[in-house]
């Protein structure tokens, strides 16, 4: 085998976390990883570090509150250069400080910013990748207990896993969703995984932990010679965006809406609207242009878990299903009664959603009355 | 002046997915198409070449029968296709694959005005990974998730898509750029195109095609240069079938309220 510098295993230690933050705000994500980060480390017996890009005085703003959620150190680097994004900056500087530090396992949100980076630095580093995480061990115990869990497989196959089994274990949607599947890194470190924002739960605040939290600052060797890209500017859209990962009620529309896509999604947000929730989509409405990227639901767009989740119009695809399955009640409306999505939902109502849906908001609007 | 265009064929994910018993999918009974977002990065090759009249050169890494989408994309107004294919090149991961298209882009030849365009990511795997990787194996500047290209000289300035909103960014050739949905509506093969589209060439490039290339080397393609493995492959529980109500009608809608109501979701 050629020589990379990144084959001698026991050389590595340590998870860490690519801390990302956008105009000095840390991307809430960020902190589901580092609660992530913390329970791996724990069944390794090793630490958690963040490693935090950007502009002067960065660290002093975001360093306690990593450390309040699990963090042992957070690796600092301060530079005009990295206050904002860019590829070339931060691939580089993490580059440097991964091979001069050598952690175990680097974790990044699946952001558009973490999937542009995260590539790009496993493919300077030679190691894997895998994209878009939803689900992460090293302990095999654990692993199999998720498997006995969140799988199909035959209990024999559980039983047979190797115990000793140190790699980490990135299991994520394959095929559109229609697959689980569980990657390994086993010759390459570190370990890079890009985890999908919401699935992972955030610990809770821990002011003592957040005081102990240990700053290490590190020089960035970088010049402008090194990044190749200049940002005229960075625009936050004043549209609003749809929170679909906050709210308690999502009414998602699908594929059935498309005899009248104009009333279908009327009739979506005039439902939600009685719970003060919003109007998600399935991939099918938002490829064929009839919600805009934001309302996507699924392994693709956002995952969910509110109270109630309304599926209009939706078959229920198992990328779908992803995104929306651990909801707390699912109540569904199809014309056909083969469709998937009824395995998922608590209620299920085989008709017209145009027919059905005025109907329930009647009744949903009457009940509520009589609280 | 070249646009080179970096493609895959994929199942259609999106329609009927028939899954095995043992947990594999069923592809014979799938639709194979190109992916998605590909034919949003070929439409942008064929702009630039309605506006300078480069030339544009599709590649895709599969198996022989690729060729079809091939000649599809040149039926589309592409000007030469190549065909990656090789046994040696298969299992590859997202690492391998980029390794194996860059030393692909770099036979077609890469040169200062050029710009290689790739699709966000492919449905199959959806990993959004090989054009990042691409572009680090050529080392030149990348710019992922692109809603608008301008290319003047050998500057580009692209729109890229941030979750809450975009960031403009310039660069110039030669680069990669991703592009999504967004970026502009592919257009279909004209007749004369699929009159020509068997008369234009389509190169196969296989192992000893790309094996002087540095990037070519047992360790660092097809299944045992890949970093990464499939350790388990799997299909999700069903989650207990719930419940069906009776009808759809007035008194179905009243039976549904009322159980939200008891559930407190009301």
């Amino acid at each position: 085998m050629a020589d990379f510098n990144n084959t001698n295993l026991a050389d590595f230690s340590g998870v860490w976390v690519f801390c990302e933050q956008r105009q000095g705000k840390l991307q809430p994500t960020v902190l589901e990883l580092i609660s992530e980060a913390r329970k791996l480390a724990d069944d390794m017996g090793v630490e958690v570090c963040g490693l935090l890009l950007g502009g002067k005085g960065v660290g002093d703003s975001m360093a306690k509150e990593l450390g309040a959620y699990g963090a042992d150190k957070v690796l600092v680097c301060e530079n005009d250069l990295l206050e904002t994004y860019t590829t070339d900056a931060y691939a580089k500087v993490i580059c440097d400080v991964v091979m001069d530090k050598k952690p175990e396992i680097m974790l990044i949100a699946a952001t558009n910013i973490g999937r542009d980076l995260g590539p790009r630095c496993a493919a300077r580093l030679h190691t894997g990748l895998t994209a878009d995480c939803t689900h992460l061990d090293v302990d095999v115990e654990k692993y199999a207990a998720f498997l006995q869990e969140a799988s199909t497989l035959p209990q024999a196959q559980i039983d047979a896993l190797d115990r000793a089994d140190r790699n980490l274990k990135m299991t994520r949607p394959a095929f559109g969703g229609h697959l689980m599947a569980t990657i390994i890194c086993p010759r390459f470190r570190p370990q890079m995984a890009t985890v999908r924002p919401g699935v992972l739960k955030k610990g809770e605040y821990d002011e003592a932990k957040a005081n102990a939290v240990v700053v290490e600052k590190v020089e960035a060797q970088l010049s402008d010679a090194d990044i190749q890209t200049k940002v005229l500017e960075v625009v936050k859209e004043a549209k609003e965006l749809v929170d679909l990962t906050g709210a308690e009620v999502v009414v998602s529309v699908g594929r059935g809406i498309s005899k009248d896509v104009e009333t279908g999604i009327k009739l979506a947000e005039e439902l939600a609207g009685l719970f003060g929730g919003v109007v998600g989509g399935s991939r099918a409405a938002i490829d064929a242009g009839w919600l805009t990227a934001d309302h996507q639901v699924g392994q693709t767009g956002k995952t969910v878990h509110p109270k109630l989740y309304v599926a209009l119009g939706i078959s229920g695809a198992i990328q779908h299903k992803a995104g929306m399955q651990d909801s707390e009640c699912i109540v569904a409306v199809n014309k056909a009664d083969s469709a998937p999505i009824f395995d998922v939902a608590d209620y299920g109502i085989c008709g017209d959603l145009f027919k059905v849906v005025p109907m329930m908001i009647d009744a949903i609007k009457a009940a509520q009355a009589s609280k | 002046m070249k646009a080179i265009v970096c493609v895959k064929q994929v199942p259609d994910t999106s329609g009927k997915v028939a899954v095995n018993p043992d947990g594999t999918l069923n592809r014979a009974s799938m639709e194979t198409i190109t992916n998605p977002d590909d034919l949003n990065a070929v439409e942008a090759a064929l702009k630039l070449k309605d506006e300078t009249g480069c030339k544009v050169v599709v590649i895709t890494m599969g198996p022989a029968p690729a060729e079809g989408m091939l000649r599809e994309l040149l039926a589309r107004g592409a000007d030469e296709a190549v065909l990656v294919s090789a046994r040696e090149f298969g299992g590859s991961d997202t690492f391998a694959t980029s390794q194996i298209l860059a030393a692909a882009v770099k036979k077609v030849g890469l040169e200062d005005d050029d710009i290689v365009f790739c699709g966000r990511q492919a449905i199959d795997g959806d990993t959004a990974q090989v054009g990042s990787q691409i572009a680090e194996k050529l080392d030149i500047p990348q710019i992922s998730y692109a809603a608008d290209i301008k290319k003047e000289g050998n500057t580009v300035t692209v729109k890229r898509m941030l979750e809450d909103g975009y960031m403009t960014i310039q660069t110039k050739t030669p680069c990669l750029l991703t592009c999504i949905k967004e970026l502009n509506v592919p257009r279909y093969m004209s007749l004369g195109g699929i009159m020509d589209c068997y008369s234009k060439p389509v190169t196969v490039y296989d192992y000893n095609t790309l094996k002087d290339d540095p990037l070519i080397d047992p360790t660092t393609i097809g299944l045992k240069g890949s970093p990464t493995n499939i350790f388990k492959s799997f299909t999700p529980p069903q989650k207990g079938q719930g419940k069906m109500l009776e009808g759809a009608d007035k008194n179905t809608c009243e039976t549904l309220a009322a159980e939200l109501l008891k559930k407190h979701i009301i």
